[in-house]
């Protein structure tokens, strides 16, 4: 490489992050289009958390709204999410089935020992296969899925009391008036 | 009335930074001298009215005037005053604000100090500050405004974010910010150099002290964020590879290459154009850090409010500034010349090592950081590089700069040889093996190789710098002449020792806390004991107080070694009036090699259970005792003798070799 192009490659190196900086601009980091929305639930088969013999699947959504709710003790955002999960099981009385995500059995029976338990059920992904099918990017992501099974929305993230009413309970809401 | 000056001063600021940005510098390059006379008193001037802007904001949150919308969405008449004023940069347009201001400052410093040097690098310097000035004031006024009114006024305020009702963090952003804007010293230095074409030692000796202090409150930020997460998002981690945290990172790593490289260039005018090019990134990289996190282009725990318009107005500033000094540098570097030689066997090659892994560092970082969005770019999907991806890239170079450094400080300008080095760093060497096969023995290490690695490491750094330390007193006898030479031009090697040693200190908490740390998440009932790292945790149960404007939860926990109680540990869960957000609060007792921390969970049951954190974290604090022993370090480097009695204007002599090798 000649001297003087040397000295342009910092300049260079700069021009492709501002180009990959402004494409970022323009997307919300926060809204990933689910290919699965207005799709029906992924097949799966998952043996319970708490007792491997009983099986979790799709049947487990049929003819109530439910949120699927990805999530693992490794997770720190899990954590500040449980809390609002735990509130909307018991004051709103939504049901949450849990899909327990590349976790350790023990670990997650302990967990929800210490913080409770806001899942009707918890499937047990232990390698993560069923994530794979769902479009599991990370944890926590959730699912609102209707009586039919169909996925409506995905939300990505922890769930707070900001996502909870601005977004998941106008869309609860709606489902469950359209009987 | 009163915010609406405040709104006119920003407006008057920006208009004497556009004519700080360009009469001084027409005059540097015509020769005009009253022109470039009059970039002092703009500097001043800038600064008195931002200054004024920033007492007005901050009497709207003391008198908690809710009609200015900024105050109304960060403040809250139950706020104690203190936090009254930390919630003036609590937010984005406040830090904004805050930012304009220590500019100003910093502004106002290099037109006080930079008497003894010449009127056109002067007027330059401050010219490319004013140019950063106009952007910093022209983003406020034209995308956050924080004087904005709301009409009408809410009765109450939404308060502050819990989670910045801190002193810690009340604090941490200031130091920051010293830190970021202080680089921009450095960087117009570089961008001075570079258009007069004259890169030498006297302007790595001018840009030298400035560079040091930007980089010392740097480091103090970086570590306070570090406590306070730590104590404060009661996980009891202390990073977290966030991106706001990588954002003061990267910044930090260049600006650490940047002060080794400065003193190659003032001492051996070697690596000049390597040296303006990390001035450049430096600067660069706290630009980059506030893109980052004010845009909204990545996701973070740190939430703070986003905005795309924002985004652009920032983006478009990077490309001037980043975009047009790079520029700059293309088209001025290749004529400078190329300064002292040095054989590969030289504290320059070592010190370029160095200069490399640190880059080569920032460089992972920010690749680590950005990684989401390039993922998403090139639609290969959504991942997040956690912390095992940034864990391995530390691990993988932070031995190699440990070991560098340890022969670096000991070897000599130009050239060195094997062999006397081999023999210098002989026992050194043997020494801190020894203490890693000790570290490895299967009573002090848990299996693993990290251990033997960190403290092996850490005594590498103490035993190898101990070595250079005796060189260093071999012809001063007696505590007379090692307090002259303290006094005189002994006090910058000192001050390397301390920094080196704050490394050393830093290895040695982050592989005890990393390897012998225990975490316990438990269930409690009212009585119950649980014994932890030979500690004995008795939960006394849960009681409810409140606090200025939040209720809380208040654990009691007693903590007992043997039979003794040495603490009661009080962890609180909060909940803020205002906001009704929930916080917790973790209950620390802190010693130096060890901390207790206890925080709460949730209640479980309704017979007055609780889930409890129990967290033994030995030599937690020698991480941020690592840090400010670094900084103090910095400290130290300035008031060396050299900063206050240089002389007026004229190019550094360089000392003979050997003199400088023992400097």
């Amino acid at each position: 490489m000649p001297k003087s192009m040397r000295f342009l490659t910092p300049l260079a190196i700069f021009g492709v992050l501002v180009v990959l900086l402004f494409y970022g601009l323009h997307q919300d980091p926060h809204r990933v289009p689910s290919p699965l929305i207005g799709k029906p639930a992924p097949k799966f088969a998952l043996p319970a958390l708490d007792d491997p013999k009983v099986m979790i699947s799709n049947a487990d959504l049929k003819g109530r709204v439910s949120l699927v709710n990805v999530w693992a003790t490794w997770c720190v955002s899990c954590r500040a999410e449980h809390e609002e999960l735990m509130r909307l099981a018991k004051v709103d009385g939504v049901r949450i089935l849990g899909l327990n995500y590349k976790d350790d059995r023990d670990d997650a029976k302990r967990w929800l020992q210490i913080y409770g338990n806001p899942y009707v059920a918890n499937a047990f992904d232990a390698d993560g296969r069923v994530g794979i099918d769902w479009g599991v990017y990370g944890t926590p992501e959730t699912f609102l899925v209707d009586r039919e099974g169909i996925i409506r929305y995905k939300q990505i993230g922890p769930i707070d009391q900001q996502v909870w009413e601005k977004t998941l309970r106008p869309l609860i809401d709606k489902l469950k008036e359209k009987t | 009335m009163i915010p609406e000056l405040g709104h006119f001063a920003l407006i008057l600021a920006l208009t004497l930074a556009i004519v700080q940005a360009t009469v001084p510098l027409a005059g540097s390059f015509t020769g005009n001298r009253s022109w470039m006379a009059i970039s002092r008193p703009l500097a001043y001037g800038q600064f008195t009215f931002v200054v004024i802007a920033f007492i007005c904001l901050l009497q709207a949150f003391l008198t908690s005037d809710f009609s200015v919308a900024y105050v109304a969405e960060n403040s809250n008449t139950l706020l104690p005053t203190v936090y009254k004023v930390s919630a003036l940069w609590g937010a984005h347009e406040g830090s904004l604000l805050l930012w304009a201001t220590l500019l100003g400052a910093w502004g106002a410093a290099v037109a006080t100090f930079s008497h003894n040097l010449p009127q056109q690098v002067v007027s330059r310097v401050l010219a490319v500050m004013g140019m950063i000035g106009i952007g910093f004031l022209l983003f406020m006024l034209l995308t956050s405004n924080p004087f904005g009114r709301i009409f009408p006024a809410p009765p109450q305020g939404r308060d502050l974010n819990p989670l910045l009702q801190d002193p810690g963090l009340a604090v941490h952003p200031p130091m920051l910010y010293m830190g970021y804007v202080g680089f921009s010293v450095a960087f117009a230095f570089a961008i001075a150099a570079l258009m007069g074409g004259k890169l030498d030692a006297a302007w790595a000796r001018w840009s030298r002290p400035w560079t040091t202090v930007a980089w010392c409150f740097l480091t103090i930020g970086i570590a306070l964020g570090s406590w306070w997460s730590y104590y404060e998002l009661g996980w009891g981690g202390w990073w977290f590879w966030d991106p706001v945290e990588n954002a003061s990172f990267m910044p930090w790593l260049v600006g650490t290459a940047l002060i080794h490289s400065l003193a190659v260039t003032e001492k051996r005018a070697a690596f000049k154009s390597w040296t303006v090019l990390l001035a450049l990134f430096a600067f660069s990289l706290s630009l980059l850090g506030t893109f980052l996190v004010r845009s909204g282009v990545l996701t973070s725990v740190h939430a703070f409010a986003t905005d795309p318009a924002r985004g652009t107005f920032i983006l478009a500033f990077l490309c001037v500034v980043i975009g047009g000094s790079l520029a700059l540098y293309a088209w001025r570097a290749p004529q400078v010349s190329t300064g002292g030689g040095f054989d590969l066997l030289s504290r320059e090659s070592f010190l370029l090592a160095n200069n490399l892994l640190l880059t080569l560092f920032a460089a992972l970082v920010l690749l680590g950081t950005l990684a989401p969005l390039i993922y998403e770019a090139m639609d290969w999907g959504k991942i997040s590089v956690g912390f095992p991806w940034f864990n391995t890239m530390f691990l993988g170079l932070m031995p190699f700069l440990a070991l560098l450094m340890g022969v670096g400080q000991l070897s000599r300008w130009k050239h060195d040889d094997t062999q006397r080095l081999t023999r210098e760093l002989r026992i050194a060497f043997i020494l801190s093996c020894i203490l890693a096969v000790v570290a490895a023995l299967p009573m002090f290490s848990d299996d693993h190789w990290y251990v033997p690695l960190g403290i092996g490491l850490a005594g590498w750094l103490v035993f190898s710098h101990l070595t250079g330390l005796r060189d260093h007193l071999k012809n001063k006898k007696g505590p007379a002449a090692w307090l002259a030479d303290l006094r005189g031009g002994g006090r910058s090697y000192y001050a390397m020792l301390l920094a080196h040693l704050g490394v050393a200190v830093f290895i040695i908490g982050i592989t005890m806390v990393s390897n012998f740390g225990i975490e316990e998440d438990i269930r409690m009932s009212p009585g119950a004991t649980k014994t932890v790292a030979g500690y004995r945790f008795q939960f006394d149960g849960v009681t409810s107080t409140t606090g200025p404007n939040y209720q809380a939860q208040q654990g009691r926990v007693l903590v007992f070694r043997g039979d003794k109680q040495i603490a009661v540990l009080k962890p609180q869960k909060r909940k803020y009036v205002a906001s009704r957000q929930v916080m917790t609060e973790a209950a620390i007792n802190a010693g130096l090699r060890r901390d207790l921390y206890v925080s709460l969970g949730e209640a479980v049951g309704d017979h007055g259970d609780w889930a409890v954190r129990i967290y033994y974290k030995p030599y937690v604090r020698w991480i941020w005792l690592g840090g400010l022993l670094m900084a103090l370090g910095g400290v130290l480097a300035l008031t060396d003798r050299r900063y206050r009695t240089r002389a007026a204007g004229k190019p550094a002599k360089l000392p003979p070799a050997l003199a400088a090798a023992r400097s």
